[in-house]
């Protein structure tokens, strides 16, 4: 995973978000990591967690790729026994945020009006104050919580981190009724659903 | 022991009784119908060892010099009887040894359960003594892994993992056991088998419109063709396909994996695709209108250069896989499903008939295969024995009905083009991943699959040397296979490559060889080693008639090239005859 700055668009890639249901199973973080790396393919973002429904995790994986290349590894996503389903959306069909934590020296802060009011316009938010730091946190696209790091990074900027992009796509009704067809022993048409029955919807799905 | 296989035998009771890990595993394996285990012990695996010992009647256990060859045995197993293949190795080094079996098995689909020891739960990540992580190694060759670290875990474990192994795309499954659950004892209330895991669906469910497009696209083609491959005998679909080529009088023709699906000499039978495949088949290819893949993925030695690849064709897709619809060519029509339902469905739909003039394209290129490779390589004049005219002889004395076993290289593509084949599940190799080493063990699993059957290894001098030590296992098996090693004196692939891409320059090609027949004497097999012509058709038939194994080595002439031959970044349609 790596931390560059990815607004930069080589020929015909563009910024998915993958989106996978999965059992909670050890192991399991691997063999859909390998499915990358076996191809040379960086992960930028990836957040993984319980989803809605108990026992059901959910990742959120983002690259940079052609549709191509990203509809395959879906595919083989997907394949992994214990991986319920798979999703793939561009930036227009999701709403994402990431989150970001900036360390800052507290003299400055207090020292200079300007930096606090820099800070409010970012919309960042003390999470800690201390003499000798505070912590800002702010949540938003990475265009903001980068500009945000260019904003403090005169001002002393100790330490920063960022989290993965979460995501939620639009059009989309969750995964609860999906998962209860999952559990039928002959899962309906929900469950065989397939991109070329799909076409024209904006979702992906096998 | 006695009372508790009685407890155990009945299932279904609620009644529960208290049985270690290890008799669990046994027990899971038995309800499974394992009737053969390819395995080797060591300190990791002892508990299960220890509880086989009281298992000795029920289940066979074939002790193997490396696990390599187990697992390979295994794999020959699972290929001639359809069923899944079980195999045991300890940690460590005996799990690593598995690892070129279990790349193999997934990359040819075939169905395997490996068990492996592991240390203690406790022990895990200390490395301890012959403890490597066999889960995270495995992860990319296996269709699914599992370390079971409490008896408790095992039998719903197994369940799933023979489930697993044998639905819809079969692959391998390894479980890794540490030692304390092998030990652990716990309240046993039977084997229940697996049917369905929530997050795995094995089979697509069938869409009809897609079929109905299909037999739309098939009823209107001019110049139809088909391609089948394995899928076909994994799906014990033979009959169903059958069918459908009889009725829409379509030529078709085979991935290396897929030979014997049909009989090699049924009229619609137009040969092998690929590499080294048949002439027609690949000249065609660029020629037809509709291409039809059933069970196969296009993989780069069938299709060659992939954007010269059928470029004029429409092509329908019928997989299980639903990964492979649109992998390397992109498809006209998916028929996502397995082919055993598929077909039927399809062939209901299309009309029966003939393409007398298309198919005669295929007989005429066959022609020009005939004059320029095929009649030298079967019926040489004089000069050096060639590999071609060995199998020629043996398919007339087998009259096709032996199982081939072949190895990797040049005598596998002799031998897959001209092996005659009568029945299914006849043709056991190493396709996609191409391992040399392969054919010696996987003969061994390849009788215990068919015991009925004459089993034929044909291995080259070179990878014959990758696991001869398995000579060990036949001797002490006392089983029945027909070694056919066919001597070369030269890594002979990698030769014909250096000759015509490298400019002759052989780099490390050139390898010596023991002398087999004194090997093969040492393990107490019987064995002679012939260069004249005229013993050929004698030697075959004196190995195929001998009581217990047998090793044949043919010398052959050393610099002979397998044609015909589309090169590598080429276009299937560029194939050369010379």
């Amino acid at each position: 995973m790596s931390n560059q700055n990815n607004t930069e668009k080589p020929e015909g890639k563009q910024e998915f978000t993958i989106t996978v249901y999965t059992e909670n199973q050890i192991g399991l973080l691997n063999r859909i990591a390998i499915i990358f790396t076996r191809r040379k393919i960086n992960i930028h973002s990836l957040n993984t967690s319980p989803s809605e429904i108990e026992s059901i995790h959910r990742f959120n994986i983002v690259v940079q790729e052609t549709e191509d290349v990203v509809r395959k590894l879906s595919r083989q996503i997907e394949k992994q026994v214990e991986v319920l389903k798979v999703y793939f959306n561009t930036n227009d069909d999701i709403i994402w945020q990431e989150m970001a934590l900036y360390k800052v020296p507290t003299d400055i802060i207090a020292e200079k009006a300007s930096v606090e009011r820099l800070l409010r316009e970012n919309g960042a938010r003390a999470v800690v104050i201390r003499k000798d730091y505070t912590v800002f946190e702010t949540t938003g696209h990475r265009e903001e919580t980068d500009a945000l790091i260019r904003i403090l990074q005169p001002f002393g900027l100790i330490e920063f981190v960022r989290s993965a992009r979460v995501a939620i796509i639009k059009n989309s009704d969750g995964f609860n009724r999906k998962l209860r067809e999952f559990e039928k022993a002959e899962p309906g048409e929900d469950v065989v659903e397939n991109e070329y029955l799909n076409k024209g919807q904006r979702i992906f799905t096998m | 022991m006695e009372i508790e296989q009685q407890a155990l035998s009945n299932p279904t009771g609620v009644e529960t009784i208290e049985v270690s890990g290890s008799v669990a595993l046994l027990e899971a394996l038995i309800a499974e119908g394992t009737e053969v285990i390819f395995g080797y012990p060591g300190g990791a695996i002892m508990p299960i060892y220890d509880a086989l010992y009281d298992y000795k009647e029920k289940l066979n256990h074939i002790l193997v010099r490396h696990e390599q060859g187990g697992i390979h045995a295994g794999q020959g197993f699972a290929r001639t009887s359809g069923k899944v293949g079980v195999v045991f190795a300890t940690s460590g080094p005996g799990a690593t040894n598995l690892v070129t079996g279990l790349a193999d098995a997934m990359i040819d689909s075939t169905p395997l359960v490996c068990i492996t020891g592991q240390v203690f739960a406790h022990l895990l990540g200390t490395d301890a003594f012959q403890e490597t992580d066999v889960i995270n190694i495995t992860t990319p060759v296996t269709k699914w892994n599992y370390q079971v670290t409490d008896a408790t875990e095992i039998p719903e474990v197994l369940s799933k993992a023979f489930y697993i192994a044998r639905s819809g795309r079969p692959g391998p499954v390894l479980i890794d056991i540490t030692k304390n659950a092998q030990i652990q004892k716990f309240d046993y209330s039977g084997y229940t088998p697996c049917n369905h895991i929530r997050s795995y669906r094995p089979k697509p469910l069938i869409r009809n419109e897609y079929i109905e497009k299909a037999a739309a696209l098939i009823n209107q083609a001019k110049k139809p063709f088909v391609l089948w491959g394995q899928g076909v005998i994994l799906g014990e679909a033979e009959l169903e396909f059958k069918a459908f080529v009889e009725k829409s009088g379509i030529p078709s023709a085979w991935t290396i994996l897929g030979a014997g699906a049909i009989p090699t000499d049924h009229p619609l039978n137009v040969g092998m695709l690929g590499m080294h495949g048949n002439y027609g088949p690949n000249v065609l290819t660029n020629e037809c209108d509709v291409m039809i893949a059933i069970g196969m993925r296009f993989d780069d030695r069938v299709t060659g250069r992939l954007d010269k690849y059928a470029k004029q064709a429409k092509i329908i897709h019928l997989d299980i896989d639903p990964s492979e619809i649109d992998k390397n060519v992109q498809t006209t029509v998916p028929v996502w499903g397995d082919c055993k339902e598929t077909l039927p469905a399809l062939t209901a739909l299309i009309q029966q008939k003939t393409y007398p003039e298309w198919l005669q394209k295929f007989r005429d290129f066959e022609q020009k295969e005939i004059e320029a490779v095929i009649k030298d390589e079967l019926n040489p004049a004089s000069g050096e024995l060639t590999m071609g005219e060995v199998i020629s002889h043996l398919n007339e004395l087998t009259h096709g009905e032996a199982i081939i076993v072949t190895d990797v290289g040049q005598h596998q593509m002799v031998a897959c083009r001209y092996a005659k084949l009568n029945k299914t599940r006849s043709n056991i190799t190493s396709g996609g991943l191409g391992t040399m080493g392969f054919a010696l063990p996987a003969a061994i699993g390849a009788k215990f699959g068919a015991p009925e059957r004459t089993v034929v290894a044909v291995i080259g001098d070179g990878g014959f040397q990758m696991t001869l030590q398995e000579l060990g296992t036949i001797m002490q098996s006392n089983i029945d296979i027909k070694i056919l090693i066919l001597n070369n004196r030269f890594l002979g692939m990698v030769r014909q490559w250096q000759e015509l891409f490298n400019q002759h320059r052989y780099s490390f090609v050139d390898i010596e060889s023991p002398d087999f027949v004194a090997l093969a004497a040492a393990y107490r097999i019987k064995g002679k080693s012939i260069s004249e012509r005229g013993e050929i058709s004698s030697s075959l038939k004196e190995m195929l008639e001998h009581k217990g194994s047998f090793l044949l080595e043919v010398m052959v002439t050393k610099e002979n090239n397998v044609f015909p031959m589309v090169p590598q970044g080429c276009s299937v349609s560029e194939i050369r005859l010379k």
